[in-house]
């Protein structure tokens, strides 16, 4: 039970309300309560964070860096979706 | 076909280094790039675990309680540094167990300077100052290292370390003002700790074997010596503003390179120490493998109290 190996967790921090929770590192422990009091020891020993979440490294389900072609390539060609695109006359404001 | 295949994918991946674009964990890297990593970042990972014993020693015997808080802050933050790069590691597919076993079978090395030992309380000043300040001098560069995660594990530590060295200066003035057996105390520490914090950079660049790989892979970006003389650049001046005397005869400002010129460094005692002959060598690993055996049952009881928490919140769910 002792080499029972501890699993993964990332772990996320929100820094401060109105911010999102952002990934930070990651740990191992026994349990969810554990790793988020070892996140607490480990990640926010300077007042970095007020909200802590963990999630198990199995559970992230992550895209494949090889299909980034296919994925992401499609938006590049869609110039029109950035409202530098477009032509405002001279003397437009507020727009 | 295969072959080509490997031709494009290695091209493809030193372009990216090139354009500094970092390497993440899931993308395509050389079997030599991930090797170099593993090795480099769980060295750091062990420096970093088995550098709060030499320290440890003093913390329940600091002179007053905010100098005790400190040291305790410090250790802690290095506790930290180590796991930061153990999760590093893992990315790599390392197995965290397996490298932690390797440390405690000799097998894998740690910074040499970890094997010297902490004599006096002027120590914790002469390794704050000198120690840390070499690990930050290696340190900064990496947050730049062409590994995402080994890179902003480094921005972290970076982050940490500043203080640690200012404590130890901090100490180190304290006593060099202090009265002449205090001042005689800071002096001894600069001494023995100087030649082996100038060695934490590692053998000389012509007998330094990954130089140029590592500078090519952009995991290094400056070479050892180079690392070297920033820091006796940086440091000579500090401990002349306190009053304390580098030990080295052939220390000298040489106008034509902007830097100091310095004495030979002792490299066969560097070896010695890196093949475990160093002062405490052994009693570094025996510490660490008796705080994973004397740990083992606070693992189990954690596991054994996961196991209840489970089973409990399952109950209160049905
Ligand atoms: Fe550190
Ligand atoms: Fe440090």
């Amino acid at each position: 039970m002792a080499n029972k190996e501890w699993p993964l967790y990332e772990v996320f921090i929100r820094s401060k309300q109105g911010l999102s929770h952002k990934h930070v590192g990651s740990l191992r422990a026994a349990d969810e309560q554990m790793a988020i009091d070892n996140a607490r020891d480990v990640y926010t020993r300077r007042s970095e964070g007020i909200s802590i979440w963990v999630v198990e490294s199995n559970s992230v389900f992550a895209s494949d860096p090889n299909d980034a072609d296919s994925l992401y390539e499609p938006s590049n060609s869609k110039v029109y979706r950035h409202p530098t695109f477009y032509d405002v006359p001279d003397g437009i404001e507020h727009m | 076909m295969k072959e080509h295949n490997i031709e494009v994918l290695e091209r493809d991946f030193q372009a990216k280094i090139d354009n500094d674009i970092k390497i993440e964990p899931k993308d395509w890297m050389p079997d030599e790039y991930r090797q170099t990593l593993i090795r480099q970042i769980s060295q750091h990972a062990h420096s970093e675990v088995v550098g709060m014993l030499p320290e440890g020693n003093w913390i329940t015997r600091a002179p007053n309680l905010r100098r005790k808080a400190v040291l305790l802050a410090k250790v802690q933050d290095e506790a930290g540094h180590g796991l930061y790069l153990y999760s590093a590691a893992e990315t790599l597919g390392a197995d965290r167990e397996q490298t932690i076993d390797d440390l405690h079978s000799g097998k894998a090395k740690y910074s040499s300077i970890f094997n010297y030992p902490t004599l006096s309380w002027a120590d914790m000043g002469a390794v704050g100052w000198l120690v840390d300040g070499a690990a930050i001098m290696n340190q900064v560069p990496l947050c730049r290292c062409s590994y995402g995660p080994y890179a902003r594990a480094m921005v972290r530590v970076c982050k940490e370390e500043s203080f640690h060295q200012r404590q130890g200066f901090e100490i180190m003035t304290t006593l060099a003002q202090g009265t002449a057996e205090q001042k005689a105390m800071a002096q001894d520490a600069l001494n023995r700790f100087w030649w082996p914090a100038l060695m934490m950079f590692g053998p000389p660049d012509e007998d330094s074997k990954h130089t140029k790989q590592s500078m090519d892979w952009k995991i290094k970006r400056h070479t050892n010596d180079e690392l070297r003389q920033m820091m006796v650049d940086i440091t000579v001046p500090q401990a002349e503003l306190i009053g304390l005397t580098i030990p080295d005869p052939d220390l000298k400002w040489n106008k034509e390179k902007g830097g100091y010129d310095f004495g030979e460094i002792n490299w066969d005692e560097f070896w010695q120490v890196v093949k475990g002959n160093g002062p405490c060598n052994k009693d570094r690993i025996e510490t660490r493998r008796k705080a994973k055996e004397n740990g083992a049952w606070v693992r189990e009881a954690a596991n054994a109290f996961a196991e209840k928490r489970k089973l409990r919140n399952t109950k209160k769910a049905s």
